[in-house]
């Protein structure tokens, strides 16, 4: 039986309001905020850091993306063939709707959202000035896209290995394809976020990008198949220019061993293709200095 | 902590700012003005965020024009505008905006949960933004606000959109960040009674030019006007008309005009307080009568006020009753029975 103590309970049950401190610390600079806001988009490209429900689109185009990949190599492995059954460069080519849904779906995402919900002048009234916040977001969208179309590439390589196809080969076209795949994931991904920032509304964002990256190559290469039934052959290689995926695919052909989309394999030789890589740098540098231009109204 | 010289800022078609020159010091100063008179240029400006197309301003003593980024770093910003995504929790948001300020993972997490328990958020800072109260959204607002401990605050109406209750709790959160905290606000809005209550320091600018600049007892100075409203008896059936003989026998001016559109109006009589005794002249009158005091308030100023011409005339005059109206507080609670909370709550700012 516990025997009654009168007097005050003891100090030890009292709950203490430490009040307000300071905050000491260091405080990083525009490099290191960049950095964050740069690794925080590219998760979030991939629904990392996000809801459940939004790692779900991301996540089902990215295996979408992978699948294909692991069947050619697995029939590469089955039936000893000597190369693989298509080029490297090809691969993305091949996929292109499924890199046009993926960019729809996150570039929107990516800007829109901080448009949309006024989130931008948070981020303006910070250290940070605008041409950080539009590198790291065109960075990450950049390197979603790269990690998207990359991988695959990489999949096939470790397949042609364990098919023991020949190395420097395989390594040639394994390096091309990167190379190539890296200058799209930069322009699409370019292209995509001006496009989603032009409009703070998502689904217009989204309806955007898929309208430009699929009518513009779909009419490109209607005329194009249209030029070759008229033999006007030397015209096609010009129409090209008019789509970001002919652009491409104009590049890795004159440049970087790819056999040509185009139709009847016109693809541009090394003369038109400088002029087709000086458009992608052109459309690049484009996107960059729109999207500058488009938070200089947005901050505050 | 703000200094402006002649501070102008321009459009094509509208002047924003005409050579405003300000010397605001540490403490809570306010910064009143009707809309578009230049309030959120002002902050832009400060922030560093647009060039002025002339003068000069400094903040924390540092130019505008050259150091924005320094200056960014020890200021915190809270925009008037909706500015949270409702799909993250306020934990996640703050957490990510304490980044966006430069402070490392580990301690923009602890800076955040700190935070936001001194602004009043405690369980619901996990759930999504979205199913959020306007106050708590506010709340998270300031949060961000002030998660990297600046030095100073800039609230741009931080006010709007609240019920009386949230209204009165974010004004007394703004009070403690400068006496608790430590951090020095500027807070606008466009109503100078709200202000009076919360900052030490009140600045009016109007179509961007200064209207008055003081500490902010001496607005509350001119703010004499009494409002009381009284019950009718069997005795007296019409209580207002015989509390306005009363007063008007006592020698206390009654205001002619009563408040026009609002319910009730013609039972509020609006008095001149000519000091201290005159709360106690209305109070024994009321009682005298017999009559049940509904509320006796002074009217909160509003900013056209201050235009009003004259309205510094009379502060002026007023100068010798000034000690009297700090005094207002101590007026007795409890009048004739009736007297209500919210009148004497208003009575002691």
């Amino acid at each position: 039986m516990s025997t009654h103590t009168p007097g005050p309970a003891p100090e030890t049950t009292r709950i203490h309001n430490i009040g307000y401190r300071n905050y000491e610390g260091r405080r990083l600079g525009r490099a290191y905020v960049r950095r964050s806001l740069y690794s925080q988009s590219l998760r979030g490209a991939y629904g990392l850091g996000r809801s459940a429900k939004s790692k779900v689109l991301p996540m089902i185009l990215f295996a979408l993306m992978c699948v294909p990949a692991a069947i050619v190599v697995a029939v590469a492995v089955a039936t000893k063939a000597k190369g693989l059954p298509l080029e490297y460069t090809s691969y993305a080519i091949f996929t292109q709707p499924i890199i046009g849904l993926y960019l729809a779906s996150q570039a929107p995402q990516s800007v829109s959202r901080d448009l949309r919900f006024k989130t931008v002048p948070l981020y303006f009234s910070r250290p940070i000035e605008r041409s950080d916040y539009v590198l790291a977001k065109f960075a990450a969208m950049a390197s979603a896209l790269f990690i998207l179309t990359g991988i695959p590439l990489v999949i096939l390589f470790a397949g042609s290995l364990l098919a023991k196809m020949d190395f420097s080969d395989q390594a040639a076209g394994f390096g091309q394809g990167l190379v190539s795949v890296a200058l799209m994931s930069v322009l699409f991904g370019g292209i995509a976020l001006v496009l989603a920032a032009l409009t703070p509304r998502r689904g217009f964002g989204v309806a955007a990008i898929i309208a430009t990256l699929t009518i513009t190559s779909v009419a490109v290469t209607v005329i194009q198949e249209i030029a070759r039934a008229t033999d006007a052959l030397d015209v096609i290689e010009w129409f090209g220019l008019f789509s970001p995926t002919t652009l491409i695919d104009g590049v890795q052909t004159a440049f970087l061993g790819a056999v040509s989309g185009f139709p009847g394999g016109q693809g541009p030789g090394t003369g038109v293709g400088v002029i087709y890589l000086l458009t992608v740098l052109a459309l690049i540098a484009g996107s960059y200095a729109v999207l500058m231009r488009r938070y200089r109204k947005a901050g505050l | 902590m703000i200094v402006t010289e002649s501070l102008s800022m321009r459009y094509p078609r509208v002047t924003a700012l005409d050579r405003l020159s300000l010397d605001i010091g540490p403490g809570v100063t306010g910064l009143v003005g009707a809309n578009g008179a230049g309030k959120s240029t002002l902050i832009k400006i400060l922030l560093g965020l647009s060039p002025a197309t002339e003068g000069r301003a400094a903040v924390l003593g540092l130019d505008v024009a050259t150091s924005g980024a320094a200056i960014r770093e020890q200021v915190g910003y809270m925009p008037e505008h909706d500015c949270l995504p409702p799909d993250v929790s306020a934990t996640e948001f703050v957490v990510h905006m304490a980044r966006m300020s430069g402070l490392p993972p580990a301690a923009a997490r602890e800076r955040t949960a700190d935070t936001l328990r001194h602004v009043g958020l405690y369980e619901e800072r996990y759930r999504p933004i979205g199913g959020y109260s306007t106050g708590m959204k506010q709340r998270v607002k300031l949060a961000q606000a002030l998660v990297h401990d600046p030095r100073l605050v800039l609230l741009d109406e931080p006010t709007n959109g609240l019920d009386p209750v949230g209204r009165d709790e974010m004004l007394g959160l703004i009070r403690r960040i400068h006496t608790d905290f430590g951090i020095s606000v500027l807070v606008t809005s466009h109503l100078l009674g709200e202000l009076e209550r919360t900052c030490d320091h009140v600045v009016v600018i109007d179509g961007g030019s200064l209207l008055r600049s003081s500490s902010t007892s001496d607005f509350t100075r001119i703010t004499t006007t009494l409002a009381v409203e009284v019950t009718d008896s069997d005795e007296h059936p019409d209580g207002t008309a015989a509390l306005r003989d009363k007063l008007t026998a006592a020698g206390i001016t009654l205001h002619a005009g009563t408040e026009e559109g609002l319910p009730g109006a013609g039972h509020v009589l609006l008095l001149e307080a000519a000091g201290e005794e005159t709360y106690d002249t209305v109070r024994d009158t009321v009682a005298g009568l017999g009559l049940g005091l509904v509320r006796m308030e002074q009217r909160r100023h509003h900013i056209a006020e201050v235009f009003r011409p004259g309205g510094a005339d009379r502060g002026a005059e007023r100068g010798v009753d000034q000690a009297a109206d700090q005094a207002v507080g101590q007026v007795p609670d409890q009048v004739a029975g009736q007297g209500t909370d919210q009148s004497t709550e208003a009575q002691a700012r």
